[in-house]
């Protein structure tokens, strides 16, 4: 069978099993668009490529399958290189094609050319330039493995005009041959015997599970071995929902803006099992005094990871729901829950810092400013457990993170490596768009939904009810936050004005329902009526306080041990 | 000036990669971008067509040894790496220098050359176009004692080097194996 190398891309995704994709046309990718319209696969139409990007992004991370985003050469390739980086950081299955200028032309500055392969190469885990029709099958399969398989990760596949023009056999390979891909899956059986025995033997552990589990799809397996031996787990930003939140035994996030217990029981650990996480410096705040006494069990699939910030004791490459298995099974062949050791004193331990230091914020209901948790609690207790909440970056993030009740995996999608303000719109309507029967809530920022919030056009046009709760604080919170702590309060370009733009109109300008909550008491009646709408997108525009804080706080390269807590709370310390 | 020669911050990686477009700005890229120094670098491919070899010394106080490997492995296109210790492998460089040599001190540039057991490629009125293939440490001699004549241009190669053969199997310290 003849096709064009268009069509034989269209017929690839759809071999791959690709059932929607998110782009915007535009010159060098014309020719792989016109078999878009013969094709099962659902297009959306973004109005920015970023949003393409995030949209995709946001779909992985809900469905576990690759989110695919298609777009043209020059311009369009560097607007989707912030979503490659930032999947490439959280370590999220993408596959971006982009169109090229015809290989002729390659080279000679031609009009909308740029390197994009050149550009891309350090924020994917591997791209391709597409120099024959022939090609195209062997290559989109040999992208969707890569993407998909080992260390999740964007790949990006460059496809010159003239390759999609020119002819080809169709066939699909049966396989991919790749003499320099090979991922290790299996934890090596010495070493998972040697963690177990390392548990059998620690006072006072703690599991550290991150985004891995997720990625791995190995939250059962995590809750099997939580409760086989009783250990403690916190949940890196990139794992809340991997282990419940109501689970007696979660301790929540730790990290810069963790809570008190999370960060502190790292720092007193004699025992630390890092499951699918990698010692990020948001976690581990200064390496030097980061979990001083704790000897480390290190689990991931990237063996990159281990070893790069801190020397783990036992180091498992591997598959995390492989590697957690083989080592439920192991501490069950060392005599399970009851050769564990007696650890008490730990948990009572873990339940004074629980009491002393909770999260903490006070709402006033007389005429006082709104609180931001205030806001994310009503919003939390009037969803249903299963919402899928997506995050921009800042003060807002952490405050969803810390507030929301992470029951349930893969409820949970932000930008946690990169840190890219805008992505909660689009990467709420990727969400929405692979879990269509699920709420989904964007709770953003006003800074972060000023950078992205055309794509809500894209939401009602094609039909994708998302909801928004902008926190409105009319600032750039966690910067000027940093200002007031660290700069003497000099607040330097941090101020967005609370009116400019008007959220209300600007939404139903995009054809969204708009909102505006200035009291604690609209906050419940506004959000039951947003929930009751579900066939357009929805904005509410709540003004919180400008000078709410995010606490606790690990100052920048400060040791976890000088943790600064909500003021109401003293001094912290041990 | 004098030119580092061998020392023990540096290692020898032979990095086999596939010989596709593009594979050694990915190597390339990925030293900078993770702020690894590279001492040397050759490149050439194999006999085996599908595959080229990258020979490469690396500066380890910019990175730990381990680190760099590991990173360097996970690039799609790189399929084996070896670290090659100077002591259990064959290592050769290649040197070119254009060396003054007014007819004072010919003779005993010349004489220079033979001792080395170097080549004169080409003669000109005041200068002398040499090579001399040997190992780095040789080379690093040489250049230092064509130094005093005036050298004009030079060029080396950088290292490539493969396992010894000494003895029993050659031993080739793999430190990982993608192509088990």
């Amino acid at each position: 069978m003849k096709l064009t190398g268009a069509q034989a891309l269209i017929k690839s995704l759809e071999m791959e099993g690709v059932e929607v994709m998110f782009g915007l046309p535009g010159g060098a990718i014309l020719p792989v668009y016109d078999p878009i319209i013969d094709s099962p696969i659902r297009h959306i139409l973004v109005r920015h490529e970023q949003g393409a990007g995030h949209m995709a992004e946001g779909y992985a991370h809900v469905t576990g399958r690759p989110g695919v985003a298609m777009v043209t050469s020059g311009p369009a390739a560097t607007n989707v290189v912030t979503p490659l980086c930032d999947a490439y950081m959280d370590s999220i299955p993408l596959v971006c094609i982009t169109g090229q200028v015809p290989l002729s032309a390659i080279g000679s500055d031609a009009f909308q050319e740029c390197d994009t392969t050149g550009i891309t190469m350090s924020v994917t885990k591997h791209n391709w330039l597409v120099t024959d029709a022939q090609d195209i099958p062997q290559i989109i399969r040999e992208a969707f493995h890569v993407a998909t398989t080992g260390r999740p990760g964007p790949v990006l596949v460059d496809v010159p005009k003239d390759v999609s023009n020119s002819m080809m056999d169709w066939y699909w390979p049966d396989s991919v041959d790749m003499p320099g891909y090979k991922p290790t899956t299996k934890g090596h059986p010495k070493m998972i015997r040697e963690a177990a025995r390392l548990i059998g033997e620690s006072h006072r552990p703690v599991i550290y599970a991150g985004g891995g589990i997720l990625k791995a799809r190995a939250a059962e397996a995590l809750r099997e071995l939580v409760e086989l031996t009783g250990i403690p787990v916190v949940t890196t930003l990139m794992a809340r929902g991997a282990f419940p939140d109501s689970h007696e035994l979660c301790l929540g996030m730790p990290g810069m803006h963790g809570n008190y217990t999370a960060v502190t029981a790292m720092q007193r650990a004699d025992l630390l099992i890092a499951l699918g996480s990698r010692f990020d410096d948001r976690v581990t705040g200064k390496v030097d005094a980061f979990a001083p006494d704790a000897r480390i069990i290190h689990a991931d699939i990237d063996p990159a990871e281990l070893g790069k910030v801190r020397k783990p004791d036992v180091p498992i490459v591997g598959d995390c729901r492989l590697v957690i298995e083989e080592l439920v099974r192991a501490v069950q062949a060392l005599g399970g829950r009851e050769a564990q050791p007696d650890r008490t004193a730990w948990i009572a331990q873990i339940r004074d810092w629980q009491r002393r230091y909770p999260l903490t914020y006070e709402q006033s209901q007389d005429g006082g400013p709104l609180k931001p948790q205030f806001v994310l609690e009503t919003l939390r207790d009037n969803t249903p457990a299963d919402t899928i909440v997506a995050a921009g970056v800042g003060q807002h993030q952490m405050w969803t993170s810390q507030y929301w009740r992470f029951d349930h995996p893969y409820t949970w999608v932000n930008s946690g490596g990169l840190g890219t303000m805008g992505f909660a719109v689009p990467a709420a309507i990727g969400a929405k768009v692979g879990k269509p029967d699920r709420m989904v809530w964007a709770v953003d920022g006003d800074g972060c939904f000023q950078m992205t919030a055309q794509e809500l056009v894209t939401a009602r046009s094609e039909r994708i009810p998302i909801k928004v709760a902008i926190l409105n604080n009319a600032y750039l919170g966690m910067v000027r936050q940093w200002q007031e702590m660290f700069y003497e309060e000099r607040y330097s370009e941090v101020y967005l004005s609370p009116d400019l733009p008007d959220y209300v109109k600007w939404a139903e300008a995009m054809g969204c329902v708009g909102f505006r909550v200035e009291t604690p008491e609209d906050v419940l009646p506004t959000i039951e009526k947003a929930n009751e709408i579900d066939d357009v997108p929805v904005v509410i525009d709540f003004r919180t306080d400008s000078g709410e804080k995010v606490y606790p706080m690990v100052p920048a390269g400060a040791s976890n041990d000088d943790i600064v807590v909500d003021p109401t709370q003293g001094e912290g310390g041990h | 000036m004098t030119v580092p020669g061998i020392s023990a911050r540096h290692h020898t990686l032979s990095v086999l990669v596939e010989n596709k477009a593009g594979v050694l700005a990915r190597v390339a890229g990925l030293f900078s971008r993770r702020g690894y120094n590279i001492y040397s670098l050759a490149v050439a491919p194999t006999d085996d067509e599908r595959f080229s070899r990258i020979t490469i010394v690396v500066d380890v106080e910019s990175a730990p040894l381990e680190q760099i490997t590991k990173q360097l492995f996970k690039l799609v296109n790189v399929v084996k790496i070896s670290e090659l210790d100077p002591a259990d492998s064959v290592e050769r460089e290649l040197l070119l220098c254009t060396v003054r040599a007014e007819a004072a001190v010919r003779s005993q540039v010349i004489e220079l050359v033979n001792i080395f057991e170097g080549r004169i490629l080409n003669v000109g009125h005041e200068e002398l176009t040499v090579s001399l293939d040997g190992t780095p440490q040789k080379i690093d001699d040489f250049e230092a004692l064509l130094r005093p004549y005036g050298i004009v241009e030079l060029q080396r190669t950088g290292r490539v080097a493969l396992p010894r053969l000494e003895r029993q199997a050659p031993r080739l310290r793999s430190l990982k194996g993608k192509a088990g």
